[in-house]
């Protein structure tokens, strides 16, 4: 009770003081949700470019509907396959036709379509790595009427050495960034708590104990975390908006992101003011 | 009430600030503490508040010894010994008697009984009236009382003041002087250390201990007795 009343009235008492270390606590949450719009709306064009990986087997002439169907079975019962369908020679040309319209002429000409028919394999979400992509047209090129298994192999590795390196890079950069953060917000409300020392040797000096010192200091930090969290929110969602409007449409971060930085904010604060007065409290004796 | 055993403390770069020095202070004294600037009066009383301990010797005050409180347990030592300076140490742009409150409401007086009781101290001190001004709108004299009032608050045994008219005027003066008289009246111990030997001639039913360079000179209850023997 004393703690939370103390802690609104040093925001009431010291706006200047108190709103400064919010704004900078915001200023480096803001960093962080910058950090984190870009790296969701990375990932989020890197799952649109995973969808597409597929393995397709073409089939030589000549293969029957029995030995087809049976195989179609077999591929979807394999745990990664979410869904195998047969696309006939006809369908293909048809497909070619609607994908190039720019190739229509070539296509109105020719006599025999070229064409094989083919089993087309998309794969489970979380299951379109290089190597269930391998192992899954491992699987579909041993039947004896599958003439060839495409997927794109390089494509794919080039997918996901690219996916590697950006979570390598978000890691490195995310930890940096929180760390910078960190400085930021520990020195804030370092110099917060050390324009108010007089206030914690008062308190020693009429008999208050330790945690009792400490109490409305830590909830002011969490305050001021919470704040300048809310402030980052606010700075990450008009810029998220104005990149939307202005130069090309992106995701807003997802809500569980949000409350990590909210709860990021309220734990620095915390944390930093607690070894803050904890450092002056053994200063005063 | 106050035990004094053959205290030194030694500072690694200042050297010696007290050397053996001793005495005792019963309960319901009022003892004055003189002595030149760096004679060791402040430290004294810092030993006394157990803001600093002794290098040889022990320091008691109110029940608790110096070798046996560990710093986290200091704050019992605080309840029981109020103390003053002479730049007042009151939390700014707070009122009076929330400058009181304060120091009752950490020893976890009901928040109710708070206001009541500040009130009722701030007029002890003659300041009934300015409970609700802003210590910063007061007098040097009246926030010196508020001082005392927040000191008075845990009802100490032990009442230190370092200097506490150091900063007042003849008339301010005056005033605190009696104010601690009536206090002492009361049955609390008051260790006063000042540098104003007019003062201290002004009051000389009152003992005094003389520190020079960190030893004490002249105990006028030790000479009394002497003479008297």
């Amino acid at each position: 009770m004393y703690a939370a009343r103390e802690a609104f009235a040093a925001f009431r008492r010291a706006p200047v003081l108190t709103g400064l270390a919010a704004g900078m606590v915001g200023l480096a949450l803001f960093v962080l949700g910058l950090f984190g719009l870009v790296t969701h709306n990375l990932q989020t064009t890197l799952d649109t470019i995973e969808e597409r990986v597929e393995v397709i087997a073409y089939l030589r002439e000549g293969a029957s509907t029995g030995e087809v169907d049976a195989a179609l079975e077999e591929l979807r019962a394999i745990p990664e396959v979410r869904t195998a369908v047969y696309v006939s020679k006809a369908q293909a040309l048809e497909n070619a036709r609607a994908e190039l319209p720019e190739f229509e002429d070539v296509f109105s000409d020719i006599e025999v379509n070229p064409l094989p028919a083919s089993l087309e394999l998309e794969l489970e979400e979380g299951y379109r790595s290089e190597e269930t992509v391998e192992m899954v047209s491992q699987l579909a090129g041993a039947y004896p009427f599958v003439e060839d298994v495409a997927y794109g192999r390089e494509w794919v590795e080039k997918l996901f050495s690219l996916r590697r390196i950006a979570g390598v890079a978000a890691g490195v950069l995310g930890a940096a960034f929180a760390a910078v953060a960190a400085l930021i917000i520990g020195t804030a409300l370092r110099i917060a708590i050390f324009a108010r020392r007089e206030e914690i040797y008062v308190m020693r000096l009429v008999g208050a104990k330790d945690g009792f010192i400490r109490r409305p200091f830590v909830l002011e930090g969490a305050m001021a975390g919470a704040l300048g969290a809310a402030a980052a929110v606010g700075l990450t969602w008009a810029t998220y908006r104005a990149v939307s409007s202005l130069i090309f449409e992106i995701e807003w971060i997802p809500t569980t992101w949000i409350a990590a930085g909210l709860g990021i904010g309220v734990v620095f604060g915390m944390l930093a003011s607690s070894l803050a007065v904890r450092r002056h409290l053994r200063e005063v004796v | 009430m106050i035990h004094f055993d053959s205290v030194t403390r030694e500072y690694p770069r200042r050297g010696a600030a007290l050397r053996d020095v001793d005495f005792r202070i019963r309960k319901g004294e009022f003892v004055f503490l003189t002595g030149h600037s760096g004679s060791g009066k402040s430290t004294t009383l810092r030993l006394l508040h157990f803001a600093d301990r002794p290098t040889r010797g022990e320091v008691r005050v109110a029940g608790f010894t110096s070798s046996r409180t560990t710093s986290r347990d200091v704050w019992k030592v605080r309840r029981r010994v109020g103390i003053v300076f002479q730049d007042f140490r009151l939390l700014p742009g707070r009122t009076a008697q929330e400058n009181v409150g304060f120091a009752l409401e950490v020893t976890g007086t009901p928040t109710k009984a708070i206001t009541a009781r500040a009130q009722r101290l701030l007029s002890q001190v003659g300041l009934g009236s300015k409970a609700g001004a802003s210590v910063n709108e007061l007098s040097g004299g009246e926030q010196q009382r508020v001082a005392i009032a927040r000191a008075l608050a845990n009802q100490p045994e032990v009442l230190l003041a370092d200097e506490p008219t150091g900063n007042l005027d003849e008339r301010a003066t005056r005033g605190i002087m009696e104010l601690f008289r009536e206090l002492n009246a009361m049955g609390m111990a008051v260790l006063m250390a000042t540098h104003d030997l007019e003062l201290v001639r002004r009051h000389d039913s009152v003992r005094v201990l003389e520190l020079d360079q960190g030893k004490l000179v002249f105990d006028s209850a030790v000479t009394t007795e002497g003479a008297a023997g």
